[in-house]
């Protein structure tokens, strides 16, 4: 992670230069517009919608039939429709998942390093006991807990650990910003701690923080399709990408492409999304240049 | 080197201790007893069970029942596999993850490291680009992805392996499960190796090494590879938590009777006491190896001993 630096503006100037003149960014970039797109249009593009049958087109391989561009699985269900309302959804989860999981470490984190001492060792010491813990873990415990199918519920369970990472981050950044001058003007002016927090400190860790979440979104559609995939996460007849990776798996012998279709958008997905946090990793750190 | 193995000890224990009382709590938290699913019970019958089960008397004694049950390796019954104990089900599946999971690390660093090293050494050619390009594809994959991939490819259009099942542990059925939990660690360990690598090969002293006059394959052995190692065995730790986590997937998809599949079976059907053993299980596992990669990286880095 880059420092804060003085000359913030010439970091992120200089950064979002790199970032453009990189030609893997610029690929992932506009693959992941174009799959977003197609996922917000897919209503529009298919007379059929992601739980309506079609009797007489059964188990139908990619091409098979004018009327389903990439077959249909068992019931009829039309898998192109299914497919890119999968990568809605999880991307839905995975975007709100981020966000959720990076405001709570950006709390967690901030309250920790700002206060120091005392608290912040309690504080940290509990981060690093659910650390320890493998956090699909959690999530299991969460969902045997609370029961499954809700996708609020997944989101919660999802969000709610992982901000372990974003926290360790914001703590650290957090410490060494707190003894800066500027800190010590507000408080020497009469701010109260919370004021401070929030007013001064956390502006100035935005950018990290907005850099880590790109980086958790891969993580996020990941670990959303995982549970999906293990039955613990969305439910049918809702499709996401991993109850319809699982589905294909079942069917693997007599439907292949029931597998390769949604597996292949995932991994379209996760490898422009790792790509595009490579590159945003690469261009703000000032190591290399 | 004592006392920093001491130290290290001192964390695991308390940590060991919070998820095993996160889990009592969350067993006890739960909606739901154990009797609630039988027909209705007079409540004769019911204070008469919840007396013999314990459940009438104070939670802190519960608790230290519980904590000393657990010591004697009793977790209680589970709810779904009527007939057995949760330490029944862990004994019949633990062999098979254990198994499952060392092979795989091992296999990710015989393949891992030196596929980074060699990528160090000839930065910037065809090997380097192949490597890289292949490690890249490795951590972005998802086993569940790779698995059924590797099973479709090998096993249905080859022939070569079987696709699922497992047939007592006959080698053959356990290469595709192992290598699709391989994959991912191997391919991060080969870009650890690479960049850590690298980044040793600038430093001063192997600049002064080379100045020495040794030659290229001396300065790698006795000076490059041992600090290149560091980041690579401080990711063994993760990498354990990771192919533990792996293991859940992997076993669903071949079929495998391990812990894994009672994990995921026991989460569907909300059995607590299968879960949460489990866990418990799991989490001492990864404690222990976590603590066994400390102990290496502080052998390894004298620093660290004092960090």
């Amino acid at each position: 992670m880059p420092e804060p630096l003085k000359s913030a503006g010439g970091l992120w100037r200089g950064a979002a230069r790199r970032l453009r003149a990189d030609r893997a960014v610029r690929l992932a970039l506009a693959l992941l517009l174009a799959i977003a797109l197609l996922a917000l249009l897919a209503p529009l593009l298919s007379p059929w919608s992601f739980d309506s049958l079609d009797w007489r087109h059964l188990g139908q391989p990619p091409g098979a039939t004018a009327a389903h561009w990439l077959g249909t699985d068992r019931l009829g269900r039309d898998l192109f429709v299914r497919t890119l309302y999968g990568v809605r959804l999880s991307l839905l989860i995975s975007l709100l998942a981020s966000a959720l999981s990076v405001g709570i470490g950006l709390m967690w984190g901030s309250i920790a390093g700002f206060a120091g001492g005392r608290l912040d060792e309690a504080m940290m010491r509990f981060v690093d006991v659910l650390y320890a813990l493998p956090y699909l873990f959690i999530v299991i415990i969460l969902s045997t807990l609370i029961g499954r199918g809700s996708i609020a519920v997944l989101l919660i369970a999802i969000g709610a650990v992982g901000w372990l990472t974003t926290a360790r981050i914001v703590r650290g950044q957090a410490l060494a910003l707190r003894h800066q001058p500027f800190i010590e003007a507000a408080r020497a002016g009469g701010l109260s701690g919370a004021a401070i927090l929030w007013r001064h400190l956390v502006p100035n860790l935005a950018g990290t923080v907005v850099v880590y979440a790109t980086l958790t979104v891969p993580q996020m559609i990941l670990f959303e399709s995982f549970l999906s995939f293990l039955g613990l996460g969305v439910q049918e007849p809702h499709a996401s990408l991993g109850n319809l990776i699982n589905a294909g798996a079942q069917e693997m012998e007599s439907a292949p492409w029931m597998l390769l279709t949604p597996a292949a958008f995932l991994v379209l997905l996760l490898v422009c999304l790792n790509v595009l946090g490579d590159g945003l990793r690469d261009a703000l750190d000032p190591r290399d240049h | 080197m004592l006392s920093y193995a001491l130290r290290r000890i001192a964390v695991a224990v308390p940590t060991l201790l919070v998820i095993i009382t996160l889990a009592f709590a969350i067993q006890r938290l739960a909606p739901g007893g154990p009797f609630d699913q039988e027909q209705t019970l007079t409540p004769a019958v019911r204070a008469n069970l919840d007396r013999v089960y314990g459940l009438d008397r104070p939670l802190a004694v519960q608790y230290l029942r519980y904590l000393g049950a657990l010591a004697h390796g009793d977790f209680g019954p589970s709810l779904s596999e009527r007939d057995f104990t949760v330490t029944e089900l862990i004994r019949q599946g633990l062999p098979l993850s254990v198994t499952l999971g060392l092979a795989a690390v091992l296999l990710a660093v015989l393949v891992g490291i030196p596929a980074g090293v060699l990528a160090a050494l000839a930065r910037g050619t065809g090997a380097d680009y192949a490597v890289s390009g292949l490690a890249a594809l490795g951590v972005a994959l998802p086993s569940f992805v790779t698995g059924p991939a590797l099973a479709l490819l090998f096993g249905l259009y080859l022939h070569w392996l079987p696709v699922a099942g497992w047939e007592r542990g006959a080698p053959r059925y356990l290469v595709l499960p192992v290598v699709t939990l391989a994959i991912p660690v191997a391919a991060y360990l080969a870009r650890l190796m690479r960049a850590s690598l690298l980044e040793v090969l600038r430093s001063q002293y192997v600049r002064a090494a080379r100045a020495r006059g040794l030659g290229e394959a001396r300065v790698l052995w006795r000076h490059a590879l041992r600090p290149a190692l560091l980041p690579a065995v401080s990711y063994l730790g993760p990498a354990v938590a990771f192919v533990v986590t792996g293991s859940l997937v992997i076993e669903t998809v071949f079929g495998l009777p391990g812990t894994g599949r009672y994990l995921v079976q026991g989460a569907i059907n909300r059995d607590y006491p299968l879960v949460l053993g489990m866990v418990i299980v799991y989490a001492a596992f990864t404690l222990t190896l976590n603590l066994a990669a400390d102990l290496v990286y502080g052998w390894l880095d004298p620093g660290a001993r004092h960090a």
